[in-house]
């Protein structure tokens, strides 16, 4: 699924500044198929964790209200050029999402 | 393949995640009795046009800020998403969020065994929920 997510890692200061784009529907099992009237099941990334050089720094959950394509921006101190920052993502289907990024 | 347990250190929070009420939400999440403050600082537009879609960054300015949550109280699940910050980690995000309706937004912290918290409203045009 390595086209699924696509990552950003760029040094400001000397904290590196991460953006995650994962692609994903995010539904939420309360809208309805426009054509047969019928509930779309939940179906949606409810776990993420973040990782530099393989320590974990953000541990994520979340609901069904994270906007479909799900976007995250998040900052970590002390990180330097050529570091790796990883992102394992999980959907309530079991489905899983991953991404390495070397820090820019 | 990664095991979800090797890597997520807890279950994911489906009673603070399926509460309908927001004040059931917070308390399920662990961020209840939470003091105000104006060191969490919530940037959001003050109209969002399309609910489906609502950019949010909040970032905490409280000294060993350890966690975050993202609450849309009006939304049928209020809590959006909890974030623990680790190993260098600011406690800062920014994201996307669907919002039904006009809605308080609030964000609330964990720091050095207190919890905090600080809201705005976000007027919204189209909803982005669906149904």
């Amino acid at each position: 699924m390595a086209e699924a997510m696509k990552m950003r890692a760029t040094m400001e200061g000397d904290v590196v500044d991460v953006k995650v784009l994962i692609q994903h529907a995010m539904e939420t099992g309360l809208r309805k198929d426009a054509k047969t009237e019928k509930l779309i099941p939940a179906h949606f990334i409810n776990q993420v964790v973040a990782t530099l050089n393989g320590k974990t720094v953000l541990d994520a959950q979340w609901g069904v209200g994270i906007a479909q394509n799900p976007f995250i921006g998040f900052r970590i101190k002390g990180a330097k050029p050529g570091d790796k920052v990883g992102v394992n993502a999980v959907d309530n289907l079991g489905t899983k999402f991953d991404g390495e990024v070397v820090v820019a | 393949m990664l095991k979800p347990g090797a890597v997520f250190a807890a279950a994911w929070n489906s009673l603070a995640f399926t509460a309908k009420d927001p004040a059931e939400a917070i308390k399920n999440a662990g961020y209840s009795g939470a003091a105000e403050s104006s060191d969490i600082v919530i940037k959001a537009p003050d109209i969002a046009e399309n609910g489906a879609v609502v950019p949010i960054t909040a970032t905490s300015n409280i000294p060993g800020t350890t966690s975050m949550a993202i609450f849309v109280e009006k939304n049928p699940a209020p809590l959006i998403a909890d974030f623990a910050f680790s190993n260098g980690a600011e406690p800062y995000i920014s994201t996307r969020v669907k919002m039904a309706k006009t809605s308080i937004v609030r964000v609330s912290v964990k720091a050095g065994g207190k919890n905090y918290t600080s809201s705005r409203e976000v007027k919204v045009t189209i909803g982005g929920c669906g149904g």
